[in-house]
């Protein structure tokens, strides 16, 4: 199965490099930017029993490794049987 | 005393920490491999700077999950003295070990300047042969220095006195310029709530000898050895 | 015995027309089948093609490089190895090399600049020395061109990228701006390393039956046709399009690399060992067999692949980094492997030297290139190409400003070609490895001190393309001995060279002309200051539609100093001190940068003696050592009036200057602003000028009392100067910051 995690600042933190990309894209002309935030995108292959098991154990990685609560979200995505 | 300096792949003040105990302050330091869980009789263990795992994915991430920090993890749960400098001040965090995250420097930049700290709280083994308020200069050097805890969480700590160093200028006092890299509260180093684990972003180990740059980094090894005693 | 190698399925056909596409002239191709009698199969295309570059063989450099001097009593290790050694005393060698990697960091500036540093670090640990500071010469277009920001910016953050993750201090380094770098920016990296005397290690093959390890990263399509084809080939348009083969470096790895090199070296199972850097797999193993007069077969199946699709063509000519090439002791190389998985970087088994002197790679059971090891090195090409001398080009404007001293002084603190650099290097990791006694920023040259010893190393990189493009001959021995009086500025004694010589087009016989003349100056410095070049690096061809660079040699110099502790910073010190000033030849506007500012008329440097120079040095490092010399600092861009005011800039608190001029006949622009070798500003205690006077008069240099350092932080230069010193700093600190926060 293809995992996909994004992994993004948490609301509220402060994200400098967000800030900085924001006012590069607007000095550039995109003037209807807003609410930049930089984050991971982080893909992998995972072999699971079934989908619901890889999502348990993908939700596990995050917890442990792949985001640090304090500071991060995550979302994930998982393609294929 | 003896001590325990932990080399993960990529360390790199673990040399610098060796030399400073063992040719400045003539202790007994060995060095302790990641892979390892011998903690070597160490009677204080610490974990160095450097890229650790070249910071990837985050600082830190990785190194806490060495075989060397379960033990370190139990030495700290019997209360051993543990110090973290710089990227080891991000294992410790990462381990939860000490609160809080350090994150990248408000200005985006790598920054390796001398600057100076106040001492916030002198009764800790860490600090004990300091004065209260007292000034230090020492040298930082990092891209991810700027600390980051919940504020309620940090006016906890405030109040239990675990910060313990704060970045001032030169006469002592806390300002926007002052602080280097954007940390909340300027807070440049913090300990546990059993004021025996201490992590701080400044380096001590390149503070010991006045022909490259200072010595105020002896103060901090020599409450160390202090407390021990 | 030699069977002739195979084409592969898929090989495209190899003709005139297939050797020029890689860069091989007809008679080149020509020359190569005549040595294998037999037309190349195109994997052995590829390798000649790599091989016979102009940065791999040095075709038009080599006959003019062999006249350097290389020799002297210190020197451990000459040209010809991977860098050059010298003994430094106490039982150390300092192994050192300066090495260009412009091209890559023109197209893509972060990973260009850190694979750069990368690369000079293999260079130096692959001698068995521990890399242990690195310094940079940076060379951009003008400030306002539209890419200088992003190249300066991508460059810097590259050099601190990889340095500090690597953990070798960036100790010193230089920064200028040109419009004559518009189309290619200089990237050259320094790196000097320690080792214990004795314990060097040679990238000498020998030993029929030894095993060939590959050590370190995996290899894939990074950088193929990099270093080699970018770095043989002008710019053009489609400069843009080779952007994929810039290869991409990873520090973490590097470090690992590092302690498990010199960790595997004290096994003493290791026989040679190079870096895989320009031409990867195919230069690492050709070269350590021709130095060893050996021959060497490869199976490329047992090559850590990070894609398994790679062709032969493709794993003998990658540049992917943090590779090692290692010959070991037949029936040792489970020692290595053991040292190497420690670290968890791969150590396989690859090849072996064989007796005859052949270069043999297979893959899946067939020799995809038997080549003779001698038409890979020796019998690589050599070119005397044609020189023709020529005129200098204009270097200022045509109009010539007459601004205020006052003004001028303001205008050229601000100039990003001569303002504080602190933006640059506070993003260096400067200290790790605890030997820096002075860093950026602080005295002429960088203080690095010996471990478990009084002594202690100086170095200093710097160039001068303004007074090469004037007189490529002189210019050069300028370079060379404003280098070396840096480093005796801190008190150092100059040993030994290294350079990075960075020029156009050398098809071109004004561009060869340019060259030669700066080996030539090279080599008569290097002979006064008896300061051998154990080591160097050629850039040919940084040019964009035929305008080239400035002539560039870039030249790095190491000292030795006795006693650290007795190192000489180059601000003033004590109120009440006397200043003095040293000087061998009158300040010129010609090359200056006030003239490249304000316009000037003079074209012509100062007639160097480079004995008179040498003395200048000596005699200065003697006053040091006797503890006579508070402070120096040598005078060099922005002249006389720039460097007094500089030396005001004491970081623990501004000091003043209080000089009479007009008194000394110090009063002309060209004195004020001028530069060129040599003129240093001293200060000495009051008790000791007599002395230093009669010490440098003794010697028929001439020594003269200008003034005196004040607690008020005045500058005053009299008649013509009167500033608040904090007024000036403020300029000169702000002077690169301020420019590079303006908006686009």
């Amino acid at each position: 199965m293809l995992v996909k995690v994004f992994v993004t600042p948490r609301k509220g933190i402060l994200d400098p490099q967000g800030r900085a990309v924001e006012h590069s894209l607007r000095s550039l002309g995109f003037k209807g930017v807003s609410n930049v935030q930089i984050g991971k995108y982080i893909v992998f292959q995972l072999s699971a029993r079934s989908a619901a098991d890889a999502r348990e154990q993908v939700q596990k990685m995050c917890e442990r490794l792949l985001a640090n609560p304090l500071i991060e979200d995550y979302t994930f995505e998982v393609e294929g049987e | 005393m003896k001590w325990g300096v932990v080399r993960f792949p990529g360390s790199l003040d673990d040399n610098d920490t060796l030399w400073a105990l063992n040719e400045v302050m003539g202790q007994e330091a060995a060095i302790l491999w990641h892979k390892d869980t011998s903690l070597k009789g160490a009677q204080c263990v610490v974990l160095p700077g450097g890229f650790s795992y070249g910071d990837y994915l985050r600082c830190g991430a990785i190194a806490r999950f060495s075989p060397i920090m379960e033990s370190v993890a139990r030495f700290a749960a019997d209360g051993g003295l543990v110090i973290g400098t710089c990227n080891g001040f991000q294992v410790l965090c990462e381990a939860h070990l000490l609160p809080g995250v350090l994150t990248r420097n408000r200005s985006l930049s790598f920054i390796c300047e001398r600057v100076h700290v106040r001492v916030e709280n002198a009764a800790t083994p860490f600090t004990c042969a300091m004065r209260q308020g007292e000034v230090l200069r020492l040298p930082i050097k990092h891209g991810e220095g700027l600390y980051v805890a919940p504020e309620s969480e940090l006016r906890q700590m405030e109040e239990r006195g675990q910060v313990i160093l704060r970045y001032v200028d030169a006469d002592g006092r806390e300002s926007d310029d002052a602080n280097p890299n954007g940390s909340m509260h300027s807070i440049a180093g913090v300990a546990n709530e059993r004021f025996n684990v201490f992590g701080l972003m400044p380096h001590p180990e390149h503070a010991v000898e006045a022909m490259l740059g200072g010595e105020d980094g002896l103060k901090i090894f020599r409450s160390i050895v202090e407390s021990v005693r | 015995m030699s069977r002739n190698p195979v084409s592969l399925p898929g090989d495209p056909p190899v003709d005139p027309e297939q050797a020029r596409a890689h860069g091989l002239a007809p008679d080149e191709f020509a020359a190569i089948q005549k040595l294998l009698g037999r037309i190349p199969t195109f994997t052995e295309l590829g390798v000649f093609s790599v091989m016979w570059s102009e940065h791999c063989s040095y075709k038009s450099s080599r006959k003019h490089l062999r006249t350097l001097p290389s020799r002297s009593s210190l020197v451990v290790q000459g040209p010809g190895e991977n860098a050059g050694a010298i003994n430094v005393g106490d039982g150390w060698v300092a192994v050192f090399k300066i090495e260009s990697h412009n091209h890559p960091s023109f197209v893509e500036p972060y990973q260009g600049a850190a694979t750069g540093v990368g690369g000079i670090l293999r260079d130096i640990f692959t001698m068995g020395a521990r890399p242990v500071a690195s310094m940079d010469s940076l060379k951009f277009g003008s400030f306002d061109h539209p890419r200088t920001r992003y190249l300066l910016g991508g460059v810097v953050a590259g050099i601190g990228g990889y340095g500090n993750c690597v953990g070798v201090p960036t100790v010193a380094g230089e920064l200028m701006f040109d419009p004559s770098y518009n189309g290619n920016i200089l990237v050259n990296a320094f790196c000097l390393g320690l080792a214990r005397s004795g314990e060097l290690l040679s990238a000498r093959a020998s030993g029929v039956g030894n095993p060939v390890l590959y050590v370190g990263s995996a290899t894939g399509r990074d950088g193929i046709h990099g270093a080699s084809l970018l770095a043989s080939a002008e710019f053009d348009a489609e400069s843009e399009s080779k952007r994929p083969t810039v290869q991409v470096g990873d520090p973490f790895t590097e470090k690992l690399l590092i302690e498990a090199c010199l960790e595997a070296a004290k096994t003493g199972a290791i026989v040679a060992i190079q870096d895989m850097g320009a031409a990867g797999l195919t230069s690492s193993s050709s070269e350590m067999a021709a130095r060893g007069g050996v021959g060497i077969e490869l199976d490329l199946d047992k090559v850590p692949l990070r894609e398994p699709s790679l062709t032969p063509y493709e794993i003998l000519l990658s540049e992917s980094q943090e590779r090692m090439l290692i010959v070991a002791r037949r029936g040792r190389e489970d020692e290595l492997k053991a040292v190497f998985d420690k670290w968890d970087l791969h150590a396989v088994v690859i090849g072996e030297i064989i007796e005859e002197p052949r270069w043999r790679a297979k893959w899946r059971g067939d020799v995809v290139a038997d080549i003779p090891v001698a038409a890979l090195a020796d019998q690589a090409p050599v070119y005397d190409r044609p020189i023709r001398p020529a005129a200098p080009p204009a270097l200022c404007p045509a109009r010539v400003e007459n601004p205020e001293p006052a003004a001028a002084l303001k205008a050229l603190l601000e100039n990003p070609n001569v303002a504080s650099r602190r933006w640059v290097f506070r993003q260096y990791d400067s200290i790790v490895q605890g030997n820096t006694v002075t860093g950026p920023g602080i005295s002429d040259a960088a203080v690095l001190r010996l471990k478990h010893s009084r002594r202690g190393l100086a170095l200093k990189v710097d160039s001068n393309p303004r007074a090469c493009a004037l007189d490529p001959y002189l210019g050069t021995i300028a370079t060379a001995v404003e280098a070396a009086r840096n480093v005796a500025c801190t008190g150092a004694r100059p040993v030994g060279i290294t350079n990075c010589l960075n020029y156009g087009n050398p098809e071109r016989p004004e561009i060869m002309w340019q060259f030669a003349e700066g080996v030539r100056g090279l080599r008569d410095a290097a002979l006064a200051l008896n300061a051998p070049v154990v080591s160097g690096n050629v850039s040919f061809y940084n040019e964009t539609e035929g305008r080239a660079i400035l002539p560039t040699p870039t030249i790095a110099i190491v000292g030795v100093i006795g006693d650290v502790s007795r190192q000489v910073p180059s601000f003033f010190r004590e109120p009440g001190d006397t200043i003095l000033m040293l000087r061998t030849n009158p300040p010129r506007l010609a090359a200056s940068e006030y003239a490249a500012m304000f316009g000037a008329s003079d074209r012509t440097l100062a007639r160097i003696d480079p004995e008179r120079e040498a003395a200048l040095i000596d005699a200065l490092v003697a006053a040091a050592e006797q503890g006579l010399i508070r402070s120096a600092h040598d005078v060099s861009e922005g002249g006389l009036a720039v460097a007094i005011a500089e030396a005001c800039f004491n970081p623990g608190r501004l000091l003043g200057a209080e000089v009479d001029l007009a008194a000394q006949g110090l009063t002309s622009t060209a004195e004020l602003f001028g530069e060129g070798a040599s003129t240093i500003v001293i200060s000495v205690s009051t008790r000791d000028v007599e002395q230093v006077i009669q010490l440098f008069s003794d010697r028929s240099l001439d020594c003269r009392l200008i003034g005196t350092v004040t607690a008020a932080a005045r500058l005053r230069l009299l008649p013509f100067i009167d500033e608040d010193v904090r007024e000036l700093f403020v300029r000169y600190e702000q002077g690169l910051p301020g420019r590079l926060a303006t908006n686009d």
